[in-house]
């Protein structure tokens, strides 16, 4: 009957629908290539995050093993408390290292993870100890004329007695 | 003198665009209490999506196609310029997803099927078709309106999703296929900087706020036109000019909230 | 072949069934009514008892239609009441509102079906909105109620495949789908050849004997509804809006001496209703002088 005409019309117009969410879902957008499954908890205190975002990659050897859930500001260190969601598949030894490094030359923020020695692993809700802030451009510049400025001249030094 | 009857007539249409505010925020009320009754007959609205979604399929497609060819285009072009020809694919994507995807199939939507409810409606008041569901105590809002509503916001956001994925296809044929841009590349920059949430879940709930202001407002022009051709045919205009407007002024309200601060 | 009775001429089954003191079906109580400041009608009170076929009858725009709509709640009144089977109509509450027009049903003037549907579907419409009839048993009352109106052979076809007064007797039927105990026709005769005239008088009488109901016409054609009425109430226009000028039987009127029920049957030119519509005196318009 011409009700199932509609129905069959209706469902093709819906499935195309969501098969193209589902397109846009795994071959469009970051879903497919995040890994679902298990998380845990890692920490990191930051003096400065520079331009790090919640949702920026944290990898290691380049390859993304966990997400920035949030970015927190602790009043007690007066330091940036970053929280990780560490992929559950990768374990850290303790003495890992956290850098927020920038991804190409004008990049966005991430979180570079330099694992350590240690035969003990970092556990859930565990502080990674080792951290560097990020490069901030102006802190270089003056830090570079400060060098300038101080850095003994060879011609002048060699030519006074 | 003419001044002053400009400035009355200012006044008199802010007056006038409260109180179509009020009567659009009332229909719409008045169709949200009736959701459960207007549930109870799913074909009703399984029949209005095949009316506003179905036959909107074909321009949907063929437009989202010939936006992303353009906009593979024109990107490619403007990337060159700085070397990053291969973001070509980033590019296409994320101006889709987050912007041209639910705007212009909610521009198209208020053009070919507005018009088709606006001008539906219309008829069937100024034929006392309305009336008589009335008087054989059939409330039309319920039976008629309701269902239009539920069907416009069912086909929106998948007619909007439809274009997006149409135009990411459209800008692979000119970036890959015809220009020669690396697939690879074009892939992989693309589902790296865009984000399912933040993307594609906002573009989706744009073209929801969009199919809800445009379907209402096409529904509340019918349902308030004047019974005479000249009536509808006013009505079938304003449902495009308002319809229009309502979209591309609330997308800057949701842009803003959306992507404004990360 | 069930008897096709609709076919005898009213006059023979002009006699009303309902006992003289039963309660008004619908009553009229000083009701006013206007658009904002225009006024339609002025403060008409007037009863309609059960059983009987009656006309409601007036010059065009004079406000019979805006009768019929009070009547069904489409509009409400500026003042007074509209009771309609012996309770107030509450046209604010859309329950109460609703369990009324149940048993009443509504003729439009063009018919007001609905375009999208065949004619069997559009009598089918009422039923399967208020009742949980199976298919088989539906189907059975949508075409009795089509060959009650000669129209079964064109269940399958659509509004627009038919003519317009067949179009109206497809609307009859629909409006008696429910067989209600009132019926209101919205000026049945306006525009119909003399057959479809013939028809359309005898299924009006026919039927509300058939259902037991009552039947309020509004129209302004004499010759037909003093055939077939039992009772007329005649309206004149007014500044303030409409006012019943007369009631009574068809007898009764033909031989009253009010002059706008004598102007509105004989079809007098000039009289309470005049011919000029007001204008300036006349040798204002060509600019001549009073004495010329």
């Amino acid at each position: 009957m011409q009700s199932r005409n509609l129905n069959l019309a209706v469902g093709a117009f819906v499935l195309l629908g969501l098969l193209a969410l589902l397109f846009m879902a795994l071959q469009v957008s970051n879903l497919g290539t995040r890994g679902p499954g298990s998380t845990y908890e890692l920490k990191a205190y930051f003096d400065n995050i520079g331009g790090l975002k919640p949702r920026a990659a944290v990898r290691s050897a380049g390859v993304v093993v966990g997400r920035v859930r949030q970015i927190q500001f602790d009043d007690q260190q007066y330091q940036a408390l970053v929280l990780i969601d560490m992929d559950a598949r990768y374990q850290f030894p303790k003495d890992t290292s956290a850098k927020i490094l920038t991804s190409g030359l004008l990049g966005d923020n991430y979180v570079g993870l330099e694992p350590g020695g240690d035969t003990e692993m970092l556990k859930a809700a565990d502080r990674i100890r080792m951290t560097q802030s990020a490069v901030v451009l102006e802190n270089l510049i003056s830090q570079f004329l400060y060098n300038k400025a101080t850095e003994p001249s060879s011609s002048a030094s060699s030519g006074r007695k | 003198m003419a001044v002053l009857t400009a400035v009355a007539a200012l006044g008199q249409a802010c007056v006038k665009l409260v109180q179509d505010l009020g009567s659009f925020a009332l229909l719409l009320l008045g169709i949200l209490r009736r959701s459960a009754a207007i549930w109870r007959r799913p074909r009703l609205i399984a029949a209005q999506v095949h009316f506003l979604g179905n036959h909107s399929l074909a321009i949907i497609v063929v437009a989202g196609l010939f936006v992303g060819l353009v906009l593979g285009l024109q990107g490619y072009y403007t990337l060159r310029r700085y070397g990053s020809e291969e973001a070509l694919g980033l590019l296409v994507a994320l101006a889709l997803v987050r912007e041209l995807g639910p705007v212009i199939s909610a521009l198209l939507f208020a053009g070919r099927a507005g018009t088709s409810l606006t001008a539906e409606i219309g008829l069937m008041k100024a034929g006392e078709q309305l009336a008589a569901l009335e008087t054989m105590a059939v409330d039309p809002i319920a039976r008629v309106l309701g269902p239009r509503f539920y069907g416009g916001l069912i086909a929106v956001p998948l007619l909007a999703t439809l274009f997006s994925a149409v135009g990411v296809l459209g800008g692979w044929l000119v970036g890959v296929v015809l220009i020669g841009v690396d697939p690879g590349a074009f892939w992989s920059q693309m589902s790296g900087g865009v984000d399912f949430w933040d993307d594609v879940v906002n573009g989706v709930i744009k073209s929801l706020v969009f199919g809800v202001a445009v379907t209402q407002i096409a529904l509340m022009q019918g349902y308030g036109a004047r019974p005479t051709p000249e009536g509808v045919a006013r009505a079938t205009t304003l449902t495009v000019v308002v319809g229009s407007l309502a979209v591309l002024g609330l997308d800057f309200v949701l842009t803003a909230l959306m992507f404004g601060e990360l | 072949m069930p008897q096709d009775h609709t076919a005898s001429s009213p006059s023979v089954l002009k006699a009303s069934t309902a006992p003289r003191d039963a309660a008004p079906v619908v009553a009229f109580r000083r009701l006013s009514f206007g658009y904002g400041q225009r006024p339609v009608i002025d403060s008409v009170s007037f009863e309609i008892p059960p059983g009987q076929v009656v006309a409601l009858m007036g010059g065009s725009g004079v406000g019979k239609t805006t009768l019929l709509r009070l009547i069904s709640g489409l509009v409400v009144p500026s003042q007074g009441i509209v009771e309609v089977f012996g309770q107030p109509l509450e046209p604010r509450h859309q329950e109460r509102l609703y369990e009324v027009r149940r048993r009443l049903g509504l003729l439009f003037q063009f018919g007001a079906l609905f375009t999208d549907l065949t004619c069997f579907e559009n009598v089918a419409f009422p039923i399967r909105e208020h009742t949980n009839l199976s298919e088989s048993m539906l189907g059975d009352l949508v075409l009795l109620k089509l060959e009650c109106v000669g129209l079964r052979g064109a269940a399958q076809l659509k509004p627009s495949e038919i003519s317009g007064g067949m179009a109206r007797r497809v609307a009859l039927a629909r409006a008696i789908a429910l067989d209600p105990e009132l019926i209101l026709y919205d000026e049945p005769f306006a525009g119909l050849d003399p057959i479809s005239l013939g028809v359309t008088a005898n299924l009006i009488r026919g039927l509300n004997s058939a259902l037991g109901a009552t039947s309020i016409v509004v129209t302004h054609d004499v010759a037909e509804t003093f055939a077939i009425a039992d009772r007329i109430f005649v309206f004149a226009p007014s500044p303030t809006g409409a006012k019943l000028a007369a009631q009574g039987t068809p007898d009764e009127l033909r031989v009253s001496e009010d002059p706008f029920v004598r102007q509105f049957l004989d079809g007098r030119m000039d009289g309470p209703v005049r011919f000029h519509y007001p204008a300036a005196p006349l040798h204002e318009a060509f600019g001549l002088s009073e004495n010329r």
